[in-house]
């Protein structure tokens, strides 16, 4: 040892440790005394009291699962409810073999062998005294079928319980959503006891995120049950000894239902939208821009949100999840497009705002557009050329090479700024799960997105392209119907939501929430709002208007953009033919609109996936919804 | 050398020489085997007579004596030479498993050997007073200020790694297990006290560092009837369990909580109050009594010890199993949360088992290999 120790003292150390050892001693019988103490109390002075809760009366606790709040729509149209059902379930602490058990229900046909995995870790994860949902809604000669088997399956059992129920199932089952049954997953975020006797959960949707509203709060009751487990009734349970339901501990706690909501939906809209979208693949949006009431959410195609909250079979499951038209994904919230000429009024606003155009001033379309030393051409949708443009016409007619000019004029990075005031690019924070940001490109952005040193620059012809949507950008239908809002009420902007009020199911008090307003997009002069109002009044009503065919006849005067984003890009001189083009590579039509044009009530944005022009198939559907809007109206 | 090796100082009788010569304990034995066979009673109720559950118990007390048998035959001086290693090895264990353990009912506790999966932090509450013994060993009692930050550092160190698992009750024992292991080492009772102090301050930030569930069980404990589905249910009717079991209990196999299943756990944590529903006040007294027995010839041992490294170790081997068997009974009676520990040799469950059969190894070790001077 190179460190020189102090020296040990081993007799010193020994009567040291023997002090502490004695003390030890001492500590460890007075524990000790503490423990029987505690011990004589509950078993000699408090043993009649234990004696009669554990002998007089054998209680169990019994979960009392709240019901859930209901939901309705704007006008008071029930939107979700909560039907009777079967359900079939297992305690798993009174089943000796759990896999024998379920592989015999699987022979009776009343479970799928691929659940058994789902339901081993539900088992798994709960506790072993609580009863585990095996299948809900099942039907009548399923009940039956169970029934005479039932003494074959101890420990497994039918149950009527609510299940919920969506009366327009395919056309609120992206913006409601549903519930499921609770999964391992969803279990290690809730609390557990708050869903004993609760066997479905919000998934998605208005379901989802207002879960914690719609779930209320568990009940229980205290069961007298005899040696085998089962209820006694209450004049047996008397003669048992528990007259006293204080001194017994007989209570119950009656659940709190979940409140009702009212959403912002209109299912008129709803309704609506999926009917003019039908057979094709896209979305519709609708908001009030006053408010930012979402008034129609739709994603096409959809699929019955019935299946979910009733337990579908996994083969059902299968069958939906590898649909091409993917049905489970919800486009108004998560489908990114390129925005095409829906951009160009907030690009005219833009231009305005930095004032690099001068709205009166005409300059040529000769049907392509060419920078500076380039031989490029960036062609027109109009082989031919629009003729002398401003930018009311080239608003009016859809002129690209006047946007091209444009978007030389502004650069990229004010493009990016002024863009994302309105939030493209960004997440517009409607409150129900699963929205994706669309993407607004810029020089920084670039930068960081692409990894090779050579594709970090950021190219004057991407800018060109940006104005006319294209290129880089993507957004997501929510957002373009959120900025469309924005460009009608003057740059007010609002939170998307759906949550108008709750409601206490029982008392019926009713609590309201608020708009949201978000940071306005302001301009230089706000007479520019008007120009490009006008502009988009003109795509409807003017003579060469992109948009007139479909808004003919409409009973309010409507203010629109149509767009059409190209999904493959035609190569230089090639002739562009739809004919030939495969159905999926086809352009994907879109339409912005809001309507009246004097006093917006609604805004709207539609978007059909490779249906081709804007104005063919994207704006129809908008007249569709906006004339339902408007029926009651007059 | 100040003593020679002499085989016994009396002429024995041959088993106590068979004995002597396994460097075995007797009265550490029959404690051990009594004890256990009272939990194999306790628990062949408990299970509702499935003899399938009792036989894998029986496998797991053997594997238990086998180690126990085995860890006694070596040397302490060879234990006290391994110590370090066997600290780091479990401290690396410990990090192991934060990264790449296996997760197992939302924390992550076990690392998988491919035959075995096997908990480090149960190493640890033999190897975090082992170092601590170790690191005192050569060095002159009490320990000085600078020494006694030391022994704090590898008393927490393991401790926070493993409450990270998050696993709150096996840390608690880990820390228990150390911080024993200093005191006996003559940390000055105004230290103790001061620190009792510090920890006291430190319970807000304690909190706030807690899980929700781990939260929910603290407040339970203070209030039970608030969460009588939740957490609130295994207490209450642990609770019912004990308290109409009265003086007598209700007899072998009668216990209504335990075989109505009213009783959840009743195999494992919550066996306590199986055996005071069927055995009664009287019952319990004779099990306590025997833990206390237990207790008192681990402290004998201690007493009896030759040198600081296995005073110390078979100290606080001793004090330890004694906080395990109070804060399992007090917990099932009420007196202290709900921490997931064993009733040790009762409860059914086989990880808890080899640790505490290594630790009896150990002083059976302490005893059995002593140099004892002629007389």
């Amino acid at each position: 040892m190179a460190r020189a120790l102090p020296l040990k003292d081993p007799w010193r150390e020994q009567r040291m440790f023997l002090g502490r050892v004695i003390v030890a001693a001492v500590g460890v019988v007075l524990l000790c005394a503490v423990l029987v103490a505690r011990l004589v109390q509950l078993q000699v002075f408090e043993y009649q009291h234990f004696a009669d809760l554990s002998q007089g009366n054998r209680l169990r606790i019994e979960p009392l699962p709240p019901t859930r709040g209901l939901i309705f729509d704007r006008n008071g149209v029930l939107l979700a409810e909560n039907l009777p059902s079967w359900q079939l379930e297992i305690i798993p602490e009174q089943v000796d073999d759990i896999p024998a058990t379920l592989e015999r229900l699987e022979l009776a046909g009343l479970l799928e062998n691929a659940e058994r995995d789902r339901i081993g870790q539900l088992i798994r994860s709960q506790r072993r005294f609580e009863p585990v949902t095996l299948r809900s809604q099942l039907t009548d000669e399923e009940v039956a079928r169970f029934a005479v088997r039932r003494q074959h399956f101890p420990g497994v059992d039918i149950r009527a319980r609510l299940a919920r129920h969506y009366p327009f199932g395919p056309a609120t089952a992206h913006a409601v959503g549903y519930v499921g049954s609770i999964s391992a997953d969803d279990l290690s975020r809730i609390d557990r006891s708050e869903y004993a006797g609760t066997s479905h959960i919000g998934k998605t949707g208005v379901e989802n995120s207002y879960q914690e509203l719609l779930h209320g709060s568990v009940g229980y009751r205290t069961l007298v049950v005899n040696a085998q487990g089962r209820e006694l009734n209450a004049a047996l349970a008397d003669d048992a000894g528990a007259s006293d339901d204080e001194a017994s501990g007989i209570s119950q706690r009656l659940p709190a239902p979940g409140r009702n909501v009212v959403l912002s939906l209109d299912i008129r809209l709803q309704l609506a939208a999926l009917e003019a979208m039908a057979g094709r693949r896209g979305a519709v949006v609708a908001i009030e821009p006053g408010s930012g009431d979402v008034l129609a959410l739709v994603s096409s195609p959809s699929f019955d949100a019935n299946l979910f909250a009733g337990g579908f079979s996994p083969s059902d499951y299968q069958a939906l999840n590898s649909n091409p038209d993917n049905p489970l994904f919800n486009r108004a919230l998560a489908g990114k497009y390129p925005p095409g000429s829906t951009i160009k009024p907030i690009l005219g606003l833009a231009a305005l705002h930095y004032a690099t155009v001068d709205p009166q001033q005409n300059s040529m379309c000769p049907g392509f557009f060419r920078l500076p030393n380039s031989d490029h051409r960036f062609r027109d949708w109009k082989p031919q050329g629009h003729g002398m443009m401003d930018l009311h016409q080239a608003i009016v007619q859809s002129c690209d090479v006047y946007f091209y000019q444009l978007a030389i004029g502004l650069g990229i990075d004010r493009m990016h700024a002024f863009l994302a005031g309105f939030g493209l690019g960004t997440l517009t924070g409607i409150s129900i799960p699963g929205e994706k940001a669309g993407l607004m490109p810029s020089r920084e952005w670039k930068r960081s997105a692409f990894r090779r040193r050579e594709d970090q620059v950021w190219f004057p012809g991407e800018t060109v392209i940006t104005g006319i949507g294209q290129g880089f950008m993507l957004v997501t239908p929510i957002s373009l119907a959120h900025a469309t809002a924005a460009v009608a009420v003057r740059g007010l902007r609002y939170r998307p939501r759906l949550l108008l009020a709750d409601e206490d199911s029982s008392s019926g008090d009713v609590r309201e929430h608020q708009p949201q307003a978000l940071e306005p997009a302001v301009l230089t002069d706000d007479a520019y709002w008007t120009q490009i109002h006008e502009a988009m009044v003109g795509v409807t009503e003017d003579l060469r208007g992109s948009a007139r065919a479909a808004m003919l006849g409409s009973s309010r005067s409507v203010a629109g953009k149509t767009g059409t984003a190209q999904v493959f890009s035609v190569a230089q001189e090639a002739e562009y033919d739809e004919e030939e083009v495969a159905e999926r590579l086809r352009d994907h039509g879109l339409f912005v609109a809001y309507a009246p044009a004097e006093d917006p009530a609604i805004a709207v944005a539609v978007v059909v996936e490779n249906g081709g022009g804007g104005s063919r198939a994207a704006a129809p559907v908008a007249r569709q919804v906006l004339d339902v809007y408007f029926k009651d109206a007059g | 050398m100040l003593a020679t090796p002499v085989a016994s100082r009396h002429p024995a009788s041959p088993g106590a020489q068979l004995l002597r010569g396994l460097h075995l304990d007797g009265p550490l034995l029959v404690l051990l085997l009594a004890i256990a066979g009272i939990g194999f009673v306790v628990l062949y109720s408990a299970v509702g007579g499935n003899t399938a559950l009792v036989l894998r118990q029986a496998v797991r007390l053997s594997v238990g004596l086998a180690v126990f048998f085995i860890v006694a035959q070596i040397p302490p001086r060879y234990l006290r030479i391994w110590t370090p290693w066997i600290f780091m090895l479990a401290l690396v264990l410990l990090a192991a498993v934060l990264v790449v353990g296996v997760t197992g009912g939302g924390a992550q506790r076990w690392l998988n050997l491919g035959v075995v999966r096997f908990q480090p932090s149960e190493i640890m509450k033999l190897a975090v007073p082992m170092m601590v013994a170790w690191f005192m060993h050569e060095r002159p009692l009490p320990p000085t200020l600078p020494q006694i930050g030391w022994l704090l550092l590898l008393v927490m160190v393991p401790t926070l790694l493993v409450a990270r698992q998050p696993d709150l009750g096996t840390a608690l024992l880990v820390a228990a297990a150390g911080g024993l292991t200093i005191i006996l080492a003559g940390l000055s009772y105004r230290l103790i006290a001061g620190l009792a102090v510090l920890c006291l301050l430190c319970v807000p930030l304690v909190w706030n560092m807690m899980l929700d569930y781990q939260k929910a069980r603290i407040l339970t404990f203070l209030n039970p009837e608030s969460d009588p589905l939740g957490a609130g249910y295994n207490i209450i009717q642990s609770k019912i369990a004990i308290g109409s079991g009265g003086v007598f209990g209700k007899g072998w196999l009668n216990g209504t909580q335990a075989h109505l299943e009213f009783l959840p756990e009743r195999s494992t944590d919550f066996i306590f109050a199986v055996t005071a529903e069927e055995f009664g006040l009287l019952g319990l007294l004779l099990l306590l009594s025997l833990y206390l027995a237990l207790v008192g010839r681990g402290l004998y041992i201690a007493v009896q010890a030759q040198d600081t490294f296995t005073r110390l170790l078979a100290g606080s081997i001793s004090l330890t199993f004694f906080v395990y068997v109070f804060v399992n009974a007090g917990m099932v009676c009420g007196l202290l949360p709900v921490v997931g520990v064993p009733l040790p040799l009762v409860s059914a469950g086989g990880t808890s088992m080899v640790t505490i059969m290594a630790s009896f190894g150990i002083l059976a070790a302490v005893h059995g290999h002593r140099k004892l001077l002629a007389p």
